[in-house]
């Protein structure tokens, strides 16, 4: 077992005990579930409203009536969801002067920070695992194309890497909890409304820097089923930087 | 085994150590004896690779601290002044997660862990949740932490704080036994437990060493030597310095009271003539200078009374006169 493993078995021992990852789970998979129901529901009165006017049975596109619109708001829930997972990654081992013992551990603060990232980002994978459930039942009773679906999890996998990843930045940045939490709503936020900003100003230099630099038009070609490697590269770049400035502070922090 | 060459470390403009110098052989036990806020801390942290140096050369096992700090925290057990507990995991879990970060593979562990175990005596303890331990045992969980990985030096901040007579005394002993096999430091603002387990005594104030010597010479030599208490009403910021550097002075000892020091000077040598004329003709105020008789113990108490006086005027009347039983609260 690397100190990595050791790192994130530990992490995952302290978020089971913890009740703050079964309020998270929880409210994350009601509103999931919430969020498909009142889905399927629109669906099927869209369904019938078809019936209607067609006389017959219409096809429908559960893509485009259950699936898109719940990846979409899904996002907005990972924004407020997430940086609660990570708030106490680094503020916790500072409270319990813990952080002394790994950083005069012969390890280093890369596999530190690598490692509760991958802690917290198992529980996420986990929670994703589990909103699987609801496609799966889906499709006994109904068909639909699985192609949209497959990215858009791949969508909401990379989404809520960056997102842990930037919670990780932040809980390395103050030793305050609930700081660490909006820090991460914040920075996520101020990012979100950039590509708000690009789409506005359209296609210009500008209007098109900033829809690039924000994750959610990248989030949004997943979604619709498009697997651009340029879309990859964003979310990659993104988790590397965030880790790579966390892993600057922690170092920094010796040298006040 | 631990060098320590000129070593300065600056928090901004304050200087929390300076050029502190001393070595450790192998198999030696030393204290570290000092005043709340001397520096003791601050010289562990920077062995242990947690705080860089600002100035100078710490080196352990002939590893530099700032070159190669892998090297030398493989080496390293360290228990911390505040105890680096995980409170919600049990205390093989704890101990577990430590071999892990340390480095050593399924069966080391394994043997280390029953190791330290029987060693601290933990058995009773071994699946019960850290944070619902006494004091004592958890204090004894972090030494098994620090000694866990069985490293050739260890460096143990304030040990023995927070515990009872009896178990102090335990760990006393336990250290005791690890002299020989191990390198070891300790540090402490309790005289008696630096004389009771340590071969030889540093003892630091206001970030610099006064005074290096086994506790049997260094209390002798202090029997043996002329002291002279001086209080200067304006004094230079190098007035320490400048004492020493005055013939016939051996040591000074600052006390934490603005202006006021205490020279040790060679016996048989009455030096207040000498001191009165150098402060009078510097034009710094001479407001106090007389001779006084004291051993280590007395010195010791001197340089912590001003603080205990502080604690005692915030609220604990007439705690901290006997530094033997007196505990700092932490902040
Ligand atoms: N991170 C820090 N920033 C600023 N000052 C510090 C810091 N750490 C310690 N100090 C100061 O350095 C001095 C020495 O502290 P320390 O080494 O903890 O003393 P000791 O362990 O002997 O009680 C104290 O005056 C303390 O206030
Ligand atoms: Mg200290």
């Amino acid at each position: 077992m690397t100190p990595v493993h050791a790192i994130i078995a530990k992490e995952l021992r302290a978020y089971f005990v913890s009740p703050v990852v079964y309020v998270v789970g929880a409210v994350f998979l009601l509103i999931f579930g919430v969020l498909s129901y009142l889905a399927v529901v629109n669906a099927g009165t869209q369904a019938i409203r078809l019936m209607q006017i067609q006389g017959a049975a219409a096809q429908l596109n559960l893509n485009d009536l259950v699936f898109r619109p719940t990846f979409y708001s899904l996002a907005i829930v990972l924004l407020l969801v997430l940086p609660i997972l990570t708030m106490r990654l680094f503020a916790e081992e500072r409270k319990l002067h813990t952080f002394e013992l790994l950083m005069t551990s012969p390890i280093g603060v890369n596999e530190i920070v690598v490692g509760k990232f991958l802690g917290a980002y198992v529980i996420y994978l986990g929670l994703l695992a589990l909103t699987g459930l609801v496609p799966f039942v889906l499709s006994v009773y109904s068909s639909f194309d699985w192609n949209p679906v497959f990215t858009g999890y791949l969508g909401l996998a990379l989404l809520g890497a960056l997102f842990l990843a930037t919670g990780v930045l932040a809980s390395a940045l103050t030793e305050n909890q609930i700081v660490a939490a909006f820090l991460s709503f914040g920075v996520l936020i101020v990012v979100w409304l950039l590509g708000a900003l690009g789409s506005i100003l359209g296609d210009t230099p500008l209007g098109n820097t900033l829809s690039y630099l924000s994750f959610i038009e990248h989030y949004d070609r997943l979604v619709r089923g498009l697997v651009d490697t340029k879309d990859l590269v964003y979310y990659l770049c993104g988790l590397v930087l965030m880790l790579f400035l966390a892993h600057r502070v922690v170092e920094s922090q010796r040298w006040k | 085994m631990i060098e320590v060459q000129n070593v300065t470390k600056r928090f901004g403009i304050f200087t929390a150590i300076e050029r502190v110098t001393f070595t450790v052989d192998k198999g030696e036990v030393l204290a570290f004896l000092g005043p709340n806020g001397a520096g003791k801390t601050t010289t562990m942290r920077i062995l242990t690779c947690f705080i860089p140096a600002t100035e100078g050369i710490a080196r352990v096992a002939g590893f530099d601290c700032f070159q190669q700090p892998m090297e030398v925290k493989r080496r390293i057990g360290y228990l911390p002044e505040t105890l680096p507990l995980y409170q919600e995991l049990t205390v093989t879990e704890y101990l577990t997660f430590v071999g892990r970060i340390k480095g050593l593979s399924a069966p080391e562990l394994r043997t280390s862990l029953d190791r330290v175990v029987e060693r601290l005596a933990l058995g009773d303890v071994r699946d019960r949740l850290i944070a619902n331990l006494s004091r004592g045992y958890q204090q004894r969980v972090g030494l098994a932490q620090a000694l866990l990985h069985d490293p050739p030096v260890l460096i143990l901040d304030e040990p023995t704080v927070g515990l009872d007579p009896k178990q102090i005394i335990e760990i006393r002993e336990l250290i005791k036994s690890l002299a020989g096999s191990h390198t070891v430091i300790l540090s402490t603002h309790i005289l008696p437990e630096a004389t009771a387990s340590c071969q030889r005594v540093v003892i630091i104030n206001n970030g610099r060493i006064v005074a290096v010597d086994s506790p049997e010479r260094l209390s002798a030599r202090l029997r043996q030597s002329e002291k002279i208490s001086v209080t200067v009403k304006a004094p230079p910021s190098d007035l320490a310095d400048r004492f020493r550097a005055l013939p016939g002075v051996m040591t000074v000892f600052e006390s934490s009271e603005p202006g006021s020091f205490l020279l040790e000077c060679k016996l048989g040598r009455d030096l207040r003539d000498d001191v009165a004329r150098f402060v009078v003709g510097n034009g710094w105020g001479l407001l106090e200078l007389k001779t006084v008789s004291m051993t280590l113990e007395d010195v010791f108490l001197r340089l912590t009374q001003h603080e205990e006086g502080v604690e005692d005027a915030g609220g604990a009347p007439g705690a901290g006169q006997d530094v033997q039983t007196t505990e700092h609260p932490r902040a």
